[in-house]
């Protein structure tokens, strides 16, 4: 198997709870090796679909398959993945050692066995000596590392993570990013990691697949994903943005606020109404000029590496972000220059999208 | 300021359980050890224990009561406690309504039932059966025990069960353990404190009964409860024997007890190894 594998598909997956869809034809890939991370607000159908995965929750419609082999109905004790719980879900009659160990009894291993792989499992999440405590007296941090233990002891082609560090505190949650990406690494097994921390899944994922109404919206590397957002949903969801209506010229010309803008992308209808994404991060201050989008500063927020600038042009609100500082009331020029320029096609879905976030976040 | 972690407000259940608990059981240990003067005394020990086989057969139906309401119970309670919340309160409900009857109603309608002439006799006739001898057996004794008893076993386990965590579950089935191996390492030993309330709510009245057996069981299934009720109120008054073997049946209910608990909690960690 070579990482082109395709480890698990999944094939126009539909699921209803009470009447309600929360999966419309989900079609995904999963090669083998990858590090593929579920992004999505709560209630975009990223936990479901982890869950259709470890068979914990059987599609209404659609397939799902395990190296070609359609595992549908499977069962999860059958299911050669094991998945990482929110909750974590550790046996609280069992001690650390039997928690790891639950797996390997279960499939009748040799005792020498047993103690020899538990050993290495509590060593690799760096919890050897914590044999014979009772999972009661750990930390969240460490519940969390025998919960990865206890999957990763059975040699799974697969490990499920639903929200893995979400109770963990900031600092921790980062050096568990960091660890869970080594150990990935080191086993060299598929990671399916449901999060709906931007950040997390840019930090750790090879592939991030955006999710949202139940409805996939982009996959792809944390770079294109970022960088090439394909709607104002993932644009919006994903880092901040901002979000304006434009017309494209011409290949690489697009008018936005009245302006005309050279910019990188092409292949374009001539004159379609386009969607335009600028990274508060690309966007230079200068002195205000004829030459550059002005506007007023109307509020300063110190963000330590940078200050957050609201900065109002032609009755729109643009969030600036940068290390020199403007005061409120000021009047400054906004410098874009081509490469920060993203074009998206425009959709009556994601312009609704648009909008709705950008209310969001000036409320902020 | 009230603090509500104040000592004071242990006082009154103390006062309560010195004047209701432990002064009941002072006294009964004292009339167990004299003699109608009130000279000291193990006559009444010795002639207690002469009751031993009546002791026996008492904790033997009763055992036997427990054994067939937790094998009843357990499933009943783990299935109530995968229903939906209202269902659940329902099935509550309905557990409970028996018990808000009174119980010795409840015994004289299986009396009724049970009876030689009985309705469940009757049918039998009715149909050209033979009757059965169905009252005053020791089946029967054991009839009125799980009827009467069975919510007490029941509402403890139920209550555990709901407490065990659906992830749990779901978690051992993800490890690869199947529906039996999910229940006997991971339900089973985690209901195992519903298990050991449930039987003891269950066994320990069983064993004391004089109702039941009383109505149910004849001068054949004469127990220790009616023993103990005939030396206090019925025509073999005798203070002092009665408490002796009240003081016996409570030594034998407590050391069953210790070692079925005993018992309970090695079955559970075997069944983890």
């Amino acid at each position: 198997m070579d990482q082109n594998t395709k480890i698990i598909e999944l094939r126009n997956i539909s699921k209803s709870f009470n009447g309600e869809q929360v999966l419309k034809g989900i079609n995904l890939d999963i090669h083998d090796k990858e590090f593929i991370t579920l992004l999505g607000p709560s209630g975009c159908g990223k936990t479901t679909t982890l869950r259709i995965i470890g068979g914990f929750v059987t599609p209404d419609a659609g397939d799902v398959c395990f190296l070609g082999e359609k595992i549908n109905s499977l069962p999860p004790y059958k299911r050669k993945v094991n998945t990482v719980f929110q909750k974590y879900a550790l046996f609280p009659h069992l001690d650390v050692f039997e928690n790891v160990a639950f797996g390997l009894r279960l499939v009748k291993t040799p005792e020498k066995e047993i103690v020899s792989r538990v050993r290495e499992m509590l060593a690799l999440v760096n919890l050897s000596g914590f044999e014979a405590r009772s999972v009661d007296l750990l930390s969240g941090g460490q519940q969390q590392r025998v919960a990865i233990a206890r999957a990763l002891v059975n040699n799974p082609k697969v490990l499920l993570l639903d929200e893995p560090l979400g109770a963990l505190d900031l600092k921790l949650r980062k050096e568990m990013q960091f660890e869970l990406k080594k150990i990935q690494q080191r086993l060299g097994i598929t990671f399916v990691y449901v999060t709906h921390d931007q950040e997390e899944a840019l930090t750790m994922s090879d592939t991030v697949v955006v999710m949202n109404g139940g409805i996939i919206q982009q996959i792809g590397t944390p770079q294109d994903i970022y960088n090439e957002p394909v709607n104002a949903f993932t644009a919006s969801f994903i880092g901040e943005s901002n979000i304006v209506p434009g017309i494209m010229h011409a290949d690489y010309l697009v008018e936005f606020e009245g302006r005309n803008y050279e910019c990188v992308d092409m292949g374009f209808d001539k004159d379609e109404p386009v969607e335009v994404v600028v990274r508060p991060e690309d966007i230079e201050i200068t002195p205000a000029s004829a030459e550059f989008l002005c506007g007023t500063v109307t509020a300063v927020t110190f963000k330590g590496v940078h200050y957050e600038m609201l900065v109002e042009c032609l009755g729109k609100t643009w969030r600036v972000h940068s290390t020199d500082f403007s005061p409120v009331g000021s009047e400054i020029g906004l410098r874009i220059t081509p490469e920060d320029i993203h074009i998206m096609h425009r959709s009556p879905e994601s312009s609704q999208t648009a909008s709705d976030s950008e209310e969001g976040g000036e409320e902020n | 300021m009230i603090k509500l972690n104040a000592k004071w407000a242990s006082y009154p259940y103390i006062v309560w359980m010195i004047l209701f608990t432990v002064l009941p059981l002072l006294l009964i240990i004292y009339f167990a050890f004299t003699d109608r003067t009130g000279a000291f005394t193990f006559d009444n020990i010795e002639q207690a224990a002469a009751y031993l086989p009546t002791l026996v057969k008492s904790i033997y139906l009763a055992a036997i009561a427990t054994v067939i309401c937790l094998v009843f119970a357990y499933p009943f309670a783990y299935a109530m406690s995968r229903l939906s919340f209202s269902r659940q309160k329902m099935m509550t409900m309905l557990v409970m309504l028996p018990m808000w009857m009174n119980f010795l109603l409840r015994t004289y309608a299986w009396q009724a039932l049970l009876e030689d002439n009985g309705v469940i006799n009757s049918l039998l006739t009715s149909i050209g059966l033979s009757p059965l001898k169905l009252i005053n057996t020791s089946g029967a004794v054991v009839l009125g025990m799980v009827y009467n008893y069975i919510p007490y076993m029941i509402l403890p386990l139920y209550s555990v069960m709901t407490k065990i965590d659906k992830s749990l579950v779901e978690a051992a089935g993800d490890l690869g353990a199947g529906f039996f191996a999910t229940f006997r390492r991971v339900v089973l030993p985690l209901s195992m404190p519903g298990i050991i309330s449930g039987t003891t709510m269950v066994f320990v009245p069983a064993v004391s009964t004089f109702v039941i057996s009383g109505m149910l069981g004849g001068a054949e299934n004469y127990l220790i409860g009616d023993l103990i009720e005939a030396q206090f109120l019925g025509n073999s008054y005798d203070l002092n024997c009665g408490s002796a073997t009240s003081l016996l049946l409570m030594v034998v209910v407590l050391i069953t007890m210790a070692i079925f608990n005993r018992l309970d909690s090695e079955d559970a960690e075997e069944a983890l190894l």
